[in-house]
C-alpha cells in the first residue's frame, strides 16, 4: 500500500490543502464545546443574556466555517483519491500492453483483469475512506487531547487510563476475530465451490444418482458456514456494547471526579462540560484510528497484487537500434531453435530448423502438446527463444522492432478473437485505411461474405463482446479475413481451419492460393486433409521435428506421420490418397 | 456532543470490521428495488417463525437496551443540576457573606449573620452516578444479548434458506440450468444470500433501535422542554431534505460510475483476452488511448459520486450543530430566567444530538432493506420455479437387456423450434448406434432424452418395452453409462472419481475397473496414485487420462447402455489408442450410442443417426444411407473421400470437425 502512495505525488499541494481543511474542520468541531463552556461559565452562571447571544452567533459562524472546510475538503479529497487510482489503473494497463505472452502466462489473463479492475477499485475505496472520513480522526485525537489538557490537567488521568484500555480491547477483539473471519471466508468459498461443482456437473450428478450425496455434502458445508458465522457474529456482538460502555464509563467518571474538583475550586463547571465532550470525541477518534488500521490491511492484498504487475519487467523489449528488414519479402527461417516455457522441465521445442519462402505453404502437424502452436507463436516474437535464431526476411527477429516485425505478419490464432465493434471495424483492425473493396474481397476469400451480407446490417453489423452473436466458424472466418485485409508477407494460421467444415475449409484454401502467391504461408493443422497439399509438412512430436517433406515423402519415411494419417483415414482411403 | 453522535453513527455501521458492508457509503449508493416489497417481506418473515421466541427476546432486548441508554443523559442531568445549584447557592452565600464581611468592621455583631458555606451534596450526586452506572451496564448487557441472539437467528435462517435453494436446485429440470448461465444462478445462491444474511444480522436490529431511539429521544426532549423541542423539530425538514435530496443526486452519480466501470472493465477484459491479436496487429497504442478515454469517464463520475455522497455527513452535522447552538443559546437564556435547570439543558443538548442520528440511520436502513428484499425476491423466484415432472413410486423395470426404442418422438427445446418431428429408431441389445453430424444440440439432446433430463413433447421412449416415464429417474439413469468428451470429474481423489458411479465399491473393484480401462498403469505413475487429488478443473492430468478415468468409471458402474464420445484430436496418439481399445472393450455386449468420428466405427454401426442442427435428419445403415445419396452421402464424400468439392446449393454441410474442436 505504501508503495502505491507515490501515485499521490502529483497531488502533493492538493493533499496539503486537504490536510489544512481537515484541521480547520476538526478545530471548528472541537471549538464548539469550548464556546459552550464559555456560555455556561460567563453567560448562564452570570445571568448575562447578551453574552449568550454573542457567543451563539460566533458558534454559528464556527459551525459554518467547519462545514465549509469539510465540503471543500471532500471536494478535493475525492479528486485526489479517485485521481490517484485513475493513474494507477492507467499505469497498469499501459504496462500490461507492453507484456509479452510470457508475462500473461505467468500471471494469467484472468488475474491480470482482476488486478486492473477489482484490485484498483478496492484501493480506491480505501483511499476515499481514508481521505474523506478518517483523515480527521488522528487530528481530532491530537487536537482534542491538547484542548482537553488545556481545560483541565487534573482530569486527564481518566483519558490516560481509558485510552489504553480501549485500544487493548480493540486489539484483543481483533486478534480473536480476524482468524475467525479468515476461517469463515474459507468455509464460504468451500460452500460456493460445491455449489459451482453441482451446477457445472448437474448432468453427471443426476446421471449417477448422486443428488442425495451432493445434498449432504452441501448441507455439511452449509452447517459449517452457519456455525462459524454465528460464532463470528456473536463475537462482534460484544464489541459495540463494550465500546459504548467504556465511553459512558468515562463520562460518568469525568462528572464524578470533575464535581470533586469543582467543589475544591480547581475547575469551572463549564470547563468540566467541555472536557467531557472532548473526552468522548477523543475516544471515538481512537476507535476511528483503530478502524483505519483494519481498513488498510484489507487493501494491502490488492496493493500487493498491483505492485507485482507494476514491478514486472516485460521479457521482450525492442532493441536499442532496430534493424530494418527490407531486402527480402516473406522469408521465415528457423535455425536450431530451442524454446522452453518458464518453469517447464523439458523444452517445448528443441533444435527446430526449417525455412519457408514466398508462394509456398508450410504445414505443421502433430499431436497435442507436440509444440505446433508454440512454434508459430515464436514467429511474431510472442516469446523469445532460448537458443538458436529465427530470421524473418533475413534479419533476426530480436534485432527488429516488434512493430515492424508484426506488421509483416497476418496472424490467425487458434481461438478466434473479435472485438466489440462493427464487422468493418474488425476487418480493418490490421489496416486502418483499407477500402470497402479490400474488405469485401478479403471477406470473399475467407468465405465470410455470404453470412456477413445475411446479417441485419451487413458489414456494419455490430459484433458483441467476445463475438457471442456469431458462431465459432463465422468468427474464425472473420478472423481470417482480418488477416487477409492486411496483405501481409507472412500468413500464420494457427490451427484455424479445424473450426470450419470440410467444404468451407477446402473452398477457403483454394481461394487463399490466389492471395498468397507472394507470401509465405504457415498452417498449423490437426487434419491430414488440410496439410496434404502443402509444399512442405513439418511433423512435430514432443517438440522435435519428426520429419519434414511432402505428404508422399513423409508417408514413406516418417512413422509418426503415417500413424497420424492412419488414425484419421481408413486403409482404402490411404491407398487412394497415396496412389 | 453533536460530533459525538456523528461518530457514533459511523462506528455503528462501519465498526463491524471486515464484515461491515457499505457502512459509510451505503447511503447515496444506487439501490435496487424489489417488485413486490410487501409480499416478499411477508414470505421472508415466515422463515423467522421457528425463531419467534428468540426473536421476541431480541426485540425486547433491543427496546430495553435503547430505552436505558436514552434515559442516561436525563439522569446525568440530575447530577449536573445538583452540582450547579449547589455551586450557585454557595456562590450566593459567598457573595452575601462577603458583603457582610465588608460591613463587619462597623458592626461586629453582624458576624452572627455569616452563613456557613454550604457544601455540595456529594451523597446525592454519588447516588445519581451509581444509578447511571447501573443504567449503562444494563443497557450494554441488553444490547449485547440482542446482538448475540440475533447472530443465531439470522444465520440459522440463512442456513435454512440456503438449504432450500440447494434442494430446489436438485429438483429443477435440466431446462432451468441450460437456459441460464451458471453465474446467474450462483449470483442468486451466493451474492443475494450474502446480502440477506448481513441485512438480517445488522439492519434488522438497527431498524428497531433507531426507531425506538427516535421515539424515545423525542419523548425525553418533550419532557424537558417543549420550546427547545420545537427548535430541534424545525431542523427536521432540513435533515430530511439532505438525506433524500442529496442522496438522490448521489445515486445518479453512482449509477454513472457503475456504468463507466462496466465499460472500462469490458474494455480491459477484451484487450487482455485478445492480447495476442492486439499485439499481432500492433494495436497497443490504440488500446491505451481508448482505455484512457474510459478511465477519464470513470474518474469523472467516480469523484463526483464520492464528493456528493461524502458531503451528506458534514451537512447533517452542520444541521445538528446549528440545532446545538440554538439549543445552547435559548436553553442558556431559559436557565438565566430560571425556567430550566442547567442539567436539563445539558441533557437536552445530548438528546438533540442523538435526534439526527436515527434519522440518517433509518434512511440508510431503508435502502439496505430494499436491496435485501430485491435479493430475497430473486431467491423466492428461484424457489418458485417449476420442478421436473414427478416420478413414479415404483419402477416397472430395474434390470434391462438394453433394448431401446424411440416411437414417434417429437421434441424441441422450445415449441417454436422443434428438433425432431416424428423420430422412430430402435437399438436392439448389444447393437451399436453411431451418431454422425455436427456437435452441440445433437448429442446433448440424445443424452437429454435417453436419461430423461428433458421430457419428450409427444411419442415415447421405451426401454425393454417399458416407457421410461414408468421408471424412477434414478433406476433409469443407472442403466446408462456415459463416456463423454466433457469429462465430468470432481475435485477429489482419483479413487473417489472412479467410484463415483457406484456406492460402496471395493478397492479391488476400483482397481479392476481402472485396469480394464487401461488407466491403472498411468494412475500408478502419478504422485499419489489412486489417492492423488484432482484439482478443481482437473488440470493436473491430461485430457486423455481424464477420458480413461471416465471409462473406468463406466466399467465400475457396469451399465447396460452406453453413450460414448469417440476420442478426440486433443489427445496424443498413444493415449488415443488406449482409449479406443478401452472403449471397444467396454462396448462389448452393451447397447451403445456412439458420437462417431472414425470411419470404421460408422461403417460397423448397426444404425447411423445423421444429425444436423440438433435434429436427426437421416437414419439407416452406412450402405443404405450412401444409396440415398443425401446429406450423409455428401458428408461422407467431403469428409472421408478427400477433397472433392460438390457445389450443390442449399446443402450447408456443417462442421463435422467441430467435434474435434469442442
Amino acid at each position: 500500500m505504501i508503495k502505491l502512495l507515490r501515485f499521490l505525488n502529483p497531488y502533493r499541494s492538493l493533499l496539503v490543502l486537504v490536510l489544512v481543511l481537515a484541521i480547520g474542520q476538526t478545530a471548528a468541531n472541537l471549538y464548539l464545546p469550548n464556546l459552550m463552556s464559555d456560555i455556561v461559565n460567563n453567560g448562564i452562571a452570570k445571568f448575562d443574556t447578551n453574552y449568550i447571544w454573542r457567543t451563539g452567533r460566533i458558534m454559528v459562524l464556527v459551525a459554518i466555517g467547519g462545514t465549509l472546510c469539510a465540503v471543500v475538503g471532500i471536494y478535493y479529497s475525492s479528486q485526489v483519491a479517485t485521481g490517484m487510482v485513475k493513474a494507477i489503473r492507467a499505469r497498469i494497463f499501459n504496462k500490461v500492453q507492453g507484456f509479452s505472452l510470457h508475462e500473461f502466462d505467468t500471471v494469467s489473463t484472468a488475474s491480470l483483469i482482476t488486478r486492473t479492475t477489482n484490485d484498483t477499485t478496492q484501493v480506491q475505496q480505501v483511499m476515499v475512506m481514508i481521505l474523506n472520513m478518517l483523515i480527521t480522526a488522528p487530528i481530532t485525537l491530537v487536537v482534542g487531547i491538547i484542548l482537553a489538557l488545556n481545560q483541565d490537567v487534573g482530569l486527564s488521568w481518566i483519558l490516560v487510563v481509558m485510552m489504553p484500555v480501549l485500544v487493548a480491547i480493540i486489539i484483543v477483539l481483533l486478534i480473536k476475530a480476524i482468524p475467525l473471519f479468515t476461517a469463515m471466508q474459507a468455509k464460504l468459498d468451500k460452500l460456493n465451490l460445491i455449489l459451482d461443482e453441482n451446477l457445472t456437473g448437474v448432468r453427471v450428478v443426476r446421471a449417477f444418482n448422486r443428488e442425495k450425496h451432493e445434498e449432504q455434502r452441501f448441507d455439511e458445508a452449509n452447517r459449517d458456514v452457519t456455525d462459524i458465522a454465528i460464532r463470528v457474529n456473536q463475537m462482534i456482538a460484544s464489541m459495540m456494547p463494550v465500546m459504548m460502555l467504556m465511553i459512558n464509563l468515562s463520562s460518568v467518571a469525568i462528572i464524578w471526579f470533575g464535581s470533586l474538583r469543582v467543589d475544591a475550586g480547581k475547575l469551572q463547571m463549564g470547563a468540566m462540560f467541555a472536557f467531557l465532550q472532548y473526552a468522548t470525541q477523543i475516544l471515538f477518534a481512537l476507535l476511528m484510528v483503530a478502524l483505519m488500521f483494519i481498513m488498510i490491511p484489507r487493501a494491502e492484498a490488492s496493493a500487493t497484487r498491483i505492485n507485482e504487475v507494476l514491478e514486472m519487467e516485460p521479457e521482450i523489449r525492442d532493441p536499442e537500434e532496430p534493424r530494418q528488414a527490407t531486402q527480402q519479402r516473406g522469408y521465415v527461417e528457423f535455425q536450431d531453435v530451442t524454446f522452453s516455457y518458464l518453469g517447464a522441465e523439458q523444452p517445448a521445442l528443441s533444435n527446430i530448423s526449417f525455412s519457408a519462402s514466398p508462394g509456398k505453404v508450410t504445414a505443421i502437424i502433430g499431436g497435442t502438446g507436440s509444440g505446433k502452436s508454440t512454434l508459430v507463436n515464436l514467429i511474431p516474437r510472442f516469446y523469445d527463444v532460448d537458443s538458436g535464431k529465427i530470421l524473418v526476411d533475413g534479419v533476426e527477429t530480436r534485432e527488429m522492432s516488434q512493430e515492424q516485425l508484426r506488421a509483416k505478419i497476418g496472424f490467425v490464432p487458434q481461438k478466434a478473437v473479435l472485438f466489440t465493434g462493427s464487422v468493418n471495424d474488425n476487418l480493418r483492425y490490421g489496416k486502418e485505411d483499407a477500402s470497402e473493396d479490400e474488405l469485401r474481397h478479403a471477406a470473399e476469400v475467407a468465405q465470410a461474405n455470404e453470412f456477413i451480407t445475411k446479417m441485419p446490417e451487413g458489414f456494419d453489423s455490430m459484433i458483441s463482446q467476445g463475438g457471442t452473436n456469431v458462431s465459432g466458424g463465422q468468427m474464425q472466418r472473420l478472423s481470417i479475413a482480418r488477416a487477409l485485409v492486411r496483405k501481409p508477407e507472412i500468413y500464420v494460421f494457427d490451427d484455424t481451419f479445424s473450426a470450419l467444415d470440410f467444404k468451407t475449409d477446402a473452398k477457403l484454401r483454394a481461394a487463399l492460393k490466389g492471395e498468397t502467391r507472394e507470401s509465405t504461408v504457415l498452417i498449423v493443422a490437426q487434419r491430414v486433409s488440410t496439410v496434404i497439399d502443402a509444399d512442405q509438412i513439418i511433423v512435430l512430436e514432443q517438440g522435435r521435428v519428426a520429419g519434414i517433406g511432402t505428404h508422399r515423402e513423409l508417408m514413406k519415411t516418417c512413422d509418426v506421420y503415417s500413424g497420424i494419417v492412419s488414425s484419421q483415414l481408413s486403409a482404402t482411403e490411404i491407398a487412394e490418397e497415396t496412389a | 456532543m453533536s460530533e459525538n453522535s456523528n461518530t457514533k453513527r459511523q462506528t455503528n455501521q462501519g465498526g463491524m470490521g471486515p464484515m461491515g458492508r457499505g457502512g459509510w457509503g451505503a447511503m447515496g449508493r444506487a439501490v435496487e428495488k424489489p417488485k413486490d416489497f410487501q409480499g416478499t417481506l411477508k414470505r421472508l418473515l415466515l422463515y423467522f417463525f421457528p425463531e419467534r421466541i428468540r426473536l421476541s427476546i431480541v426485540l425486547g432486548a433491543a427496546i430495553l437496551g435503547t430505552v436505558f441508554n436514552i434515559v442516561g443523559p436525563k439522569v446525568l442531568g440530575l447530577a449536573t443540576t445538583k452540582l450547579f445549584n449547589d455551586l450557585v447557592a454557595r456562590y450566593l452565600v459567598e457573595v452575601s457573606n462577603q458583603s457582610i464581611r465588608n460591613k463587619l468592621a462597623q458592626s461586629p455583631a453582624l458576624s452572627q449573620q455569616l452563613s456557613p458555606i454550604p457544601g455540595i451534596d456529594f451523597g446525592y450526586i454519588g447516588r445519581v452516578i451509581l444509578i447511571l452506572l447501573v443504567l449503562y451496564v444494563i443497557s450494554a448487557v441488553f444490547i449485547f444479548i440482542q446482538q448475540y441472539l440475533m447472530a443465531g437467528v439470522a444465520q440459522r435462517t440463512i442456513y435454512k434458506l440456503r438449504r432450500e435453494v440447494d434442494e430446489k436446485l436438485s429438483r429443477l429440470p435440466l431446462k432451468y440450468f441450460d437456459g441460464r448461465t451458471h453465474g446467474e444462478i450462483l449470483s442468486r445462491a451466493v451474492n443475494d444470500m450474502d446480502n440477506i444474511s448481513s441485512t438480517l444480522q445488522q439492519s434488522v436490529t438497527q431498524l428497531i433501535t433507531s426507531a425506538v431511539s427516535l421515539l424515545g429521544v423525542l419523548v425525553m426532549m418533550l419532557t424537558i422542554s417543549w420550546e427547545l423541542s420545537l427548535i430541534v423539530l424545525v431542523t427536521l425538514p432540513l435533515s430530511l431534505f439532505i438525506v433524500t435530496g442529496i442522496a438522490k443526486r448521489s445515486q445518479d452519480y453512482f449509477r454513472r460510475q457503475q456504468r463507466a466501470l462496466g465499460d472500462l472493465n469490458g474494455h480491459v477484459e477484451e484487450m487482455y483476452t485478445g492480447h495476442k491479436i492486439v499485439k499481432a496487429f500492433g494495436h497497443e497504442g490504440k488500446a491505451v488511448a481508448q482505455f484512457d478515454e474510459l478511465n477519464d469517464k470513470l474518474y469523472d463520475a467516480g469523484w463526483k459520486a464520492q464528493y456528493v455522497s461524502g458531503i451528506i455527513m458534514p451537512l447533517m452535522r452542520f444541521v445538528g450543530n446549528v440545532g446545538y447552538v440554538f439549543v445552547a443559546v435559548v436553553g442558556g437564556i431559559m436557565v438565566t430566567q430560571g425556567s430550566l435547570s442547567l442539567g436539563d439543558v445539558q441533557a437536552f443538548i445530548q438528546y438533540s444530538a442523538q435526534f439526527t442520528m436515527p434519522i440518517t440511520q433509518l434512511a440508510n436502513i431503508a435502502n439496505v432493506i430494499q436491496s435485501a428484499m430485491a435479493s430475497a425476491e430473486r431467491i423466492f423466484e428461484l424457489l418458485d420455479e417449476e420442478e421436473q415432472v414427478p416420478e413414479v413410486a415404483e419402477s416397472e423395470l430395474v434390470q434391462t437387456a438394453g433394448h431401446i426404442q424411440f416411437q414417434h418422438v417429437k421434441f424441441g427445446y422450445s415449441p417454436d423450434k422443434i428438433l425432431m418431428e416424428d423420430l422412430n429408431i430402435e437399438a436392439k441389445p448389444g447393437q451399436m448406434v453411431a451418431i454422425v453430424g455436427p456437435t452441440g444440440a445433437g448429442k446433448t439432446t440424445l443424452v437429454n432424452l435417453l436419461m430423461r433430463f428433458y421430457e419428450v413433447d409427444s411419442g415415447k421412449i421405451l426401454i425393454d418395452g417399458v416407457n421410461i416415464t414408468r421408471l424412477k429417474r434414478g433406476d433409469l439413469r443407472c442403466m446408462f453409462g456415459m463416456v463423454l468428451q466433457d469429462t465430468w470429474l470432481f475435485h477429489g481423489t482419483i479413487r473417489d472419481n472412479i467410484a463415483y458411479g457406484r456406492d460402496n465399491a471395493s478397492e479391488e473393484e476400483i482397481v479392476r475397473a481402472a485396469d480394464a480401462a487401461y488407466a491403472d498403469h498411468f494412475i500408478r505413475t502419478l504422485p499419489e496414485g489412486y489417492n492423488m487429488v484432482l484439482n478443481e478443473e482437473a488440470t493436473n492430468i491430461s485430457q486423455g487420462q481424464k477420458q480413461l478415468l471416465t471409462i473406468a468409471r463406466a466399467f465400475l458402474s457396469d451399465p447396460a447402455v452406453l453413450i460414448l464420445d469417440e476420442a478426440t484430436s486433443s489427445v496424443d496418439t498413444r493415449t488415443e489408442l488406449l482409449i479406443q481399445k478401452a472403449m471397444s472393450k467396454l462396448m462389448k455386449g452393451r447397447t451403445s450410442f456412439v458420437i462417431a468420428h472414425r470411419l470404421s466405427t460408422i461403417r460397423d454401426a448397426d444404425l447411423i443417426l445423421v444429425m444436423n442442427h440438433g435434429s436427426i435428419i437421416e437414419t439407416g445403415t452406412h450402405a443404405g444411407l450412401l444409396a440415398q445419396n443425401g446429406f450423409y452421402a455428401d458428408l461422407y464424400n467431403s469428409q472421408f473421400r478427400g477433397r472433392v468439392l460438390k457445389e450443390e446449393e442449399g446443402v450447408l454441410v456443417d462442421l463435422v470437425a467441430d467435434h474435434q474442436q469442442v
